[in-house]
């Protein structure tokens, strides 16, 4: 499998780590109430066909939202996770 | 018919002509007491224990392949109980006693081997910590002895005890872990179960969930709608799928975890041998091959098939540790699609829906769980409460954050495991 990298191009997986579903992206405000703190911490829709997920690129450090199919593995694109903090 | 030694025999001498389908194929009825929706390990152990500690006979077991034909068919078959935190101890203490008589229990041969596991560790701190987990086996009555470097020495001479990145200090050696055949496991409850009645629908894939004022009141299916006061699910990776039906969410992710079995060779690994700081583990099948595999892919994947790099890294883990393997070939690999919890530990719980009964997350270590988990489920769904040794397998311990059970130290979160 092969990712795309929103500065590097196509690069093998190894030079990626994998960080989880997009929901990742959509923090609760801090009181928004432990039903929305689980959902976002614990609970995931977990699609068996397309998704979204985080994969950090570790030689240039860069976020990138990658779409795949989990259950081909085939990479249908990727775009850069750009201006969202507290992820790591 | 009961299987024996003597029937063996007899059969022998009559051309092995006498023998009969393990299990009957039934209509399916338009109603059961219980529904069991997955027909693997734990969903066929569950019918057979709802049948046997339970007096439940009209049950039916949906699977929408064939029976034993997922994560049951797919894993490294290592059976052992040496947990360390409260809640997983006392369950899979419980499964291994439930182990040792199962093949009396089912008059069914699951090969159950009981050779020894040994996990090694490399540091003092390392020591430390599987001396505290061996105390932790001790006191759960299970079995447990800390070997050193000698110790480990003379019973796998052949590993690489100098290697300069993880030198072997010793291990922790669990005498009664061992390994059992698999698709034995699910066949062999198989036939218990339909011996006892229970109905085994394959080809039968749910495709809804009936839900009336919030009690469940039956499934639709590929071959029909069919009513139930009760229905479990038991479907392992694909959990979230089967419960979207019934509106819920689980804190589920499902990955892939490879493994691989090379050519037959002539005994040379006698025990379960694990090797966690390079995520490997190996033992050697009754046909000979040698069945080792590694970590996960460490990425969402419902492909039962994983990537080359973690065959990459699982074959240099191997190497690093045995040399000796060098030349065994490598007869091919495969992925199983694991059912993750955040803290690694397993869900047998009710749901919201009333009726409605939830047996998931076993992330890769369900194997070993099978009898223990189907006796636990089958008690609750006959019960309506949780059987003690599962007691704490419950669903809203991440939203409450109490009983959290992780036992590797690393958090609560999807990718930590």
């Amino acid at each position: 499998m092969r990712l795309s990298c929103p500065c590097c191009g196509l690069r093998d997986r190894r030079e990626f780590t994998y960080y989880g579903h997009e929901t990742f992206l959509h923090r609760p405000a801090p009181d928004a109430g432990a039903r929305s703190w689980d959902d976002y911490l614990h609970n995931r829709d977990n699609p068996a066909g397309p998704t979204r997920d985080l994969w950090y690129h570790d030689p240039c450090g860069s976020w990138v939202l990658v779409s795949r199919d989990t259950l081909s593995h085939a990479v249908t694109g990727s775009e850069p996770v750009a201006g969202v903090g507290g992820t790591s | 018919m009961r299987y024996s030694g003597l029937r063996v025999f007899t059969q022998g001498l009559f051309g092995n002509r006498g023998w009969k389908p393990h299990w009957r194929k039934p209509d399916l009825k338009p109603e059961y007491d219980a529904i069991i929706i997955g027909g693997g390990g734990h969903g066929l152990a569950t019918a057979y224990y709802l049948a046997k500690n339970h007096g439940l006979s009209n049950i039916a077991v949906l699977e929408k392949g064939w029976l034993g034909g997922g994560n049951i068919g797919r894993n490294t078959t290592i059976v052992r109980a040496n947990y360390f935190l409260p809640g997983n101890s006392e369950f899979y203490s419980f499964s291994l006693k439930l182990w040792e008589w199962l093949e009396m229990e089912l008059n069914y041969n699951v090969m159950h081997s009981q050779r020894g596991l040994i996990n090694l560790f490399h540091s003092d701190g390392q020591r430390d910590a599987f001396a505290r987990r061996g105390n932790a086996m001790l006191a759960q009555g299970d079995d447990a002895v800390l070997l050193d470097r000698e110790g480990v020495r003379e019973k796998l001479p052949w590993l690489d005890f100098e290697q300069a990145r993880f030198p072997i200090y010793g291990g922790l050696y669990h005498p009664r872990g061992g390994t059992a055949r698999h698709d034995a496991v699910a066949w062999g409850y198989a036939r218990a179960a339909d011996r006892r009645g229970v109905d085994l629908i394959e080809n039968c894939e749910v495709t809804g969930i009936d839900i009336e004022g919030g009690r469940v009141r039956g499934v639709q299916t590929t071959r029909g709608a069919i009513r139930a006061p009760k229905v479990g699910i038991v479907v392992a990776g694909r959990s979230s799928q089967v419960s979207a039906m019934a509106g819920l969410r689980l804190p589920i992710e499902s990955h892939v975890l490879q493994a691989f079995v090379t050519e037959g060779l002539k005994p040379v690994i006698d025990h379960v041998i694990s090797f966690g700081m390079g995520h490997f583990y190996i033992s050697q099948s009754d046909k000979g091959g040698l069945v080792f595999g590694g970590d996960l892919d460490f990425y969402a994947s419902y492909a039962a098939r994983g990537n080359l790099p973690m065959v990459e890294h699982v074959m240099e883990a191997g190497m690093t540790l045995m040399p000796m393997i060098g030349r065994a070939k490598v007869l091919r690999s495969w992925g199983g699609i694991m059912d993750m919890s955040p803290d690694g530990s397993p869900i047998i719980d009710r749901t919201p829906v009333e009726g409605l009964y939830l047996n998931c997350g076993w992330n890769y270590g369900g194997f070993k769980a099978v009898p223990a988990s189907g006796w636990c489920l089958a008690h609750l769904m006959a019960t309506d409460r949780p059987h003690e040794v599962a007691s704490r397998f419950r669903l809203d311990r991440f939203r409450t954050g109490h009983g959290i059970m992780d036992e590797e130290g690393t958090g609560a979160q999807h990718n930590l495991h």
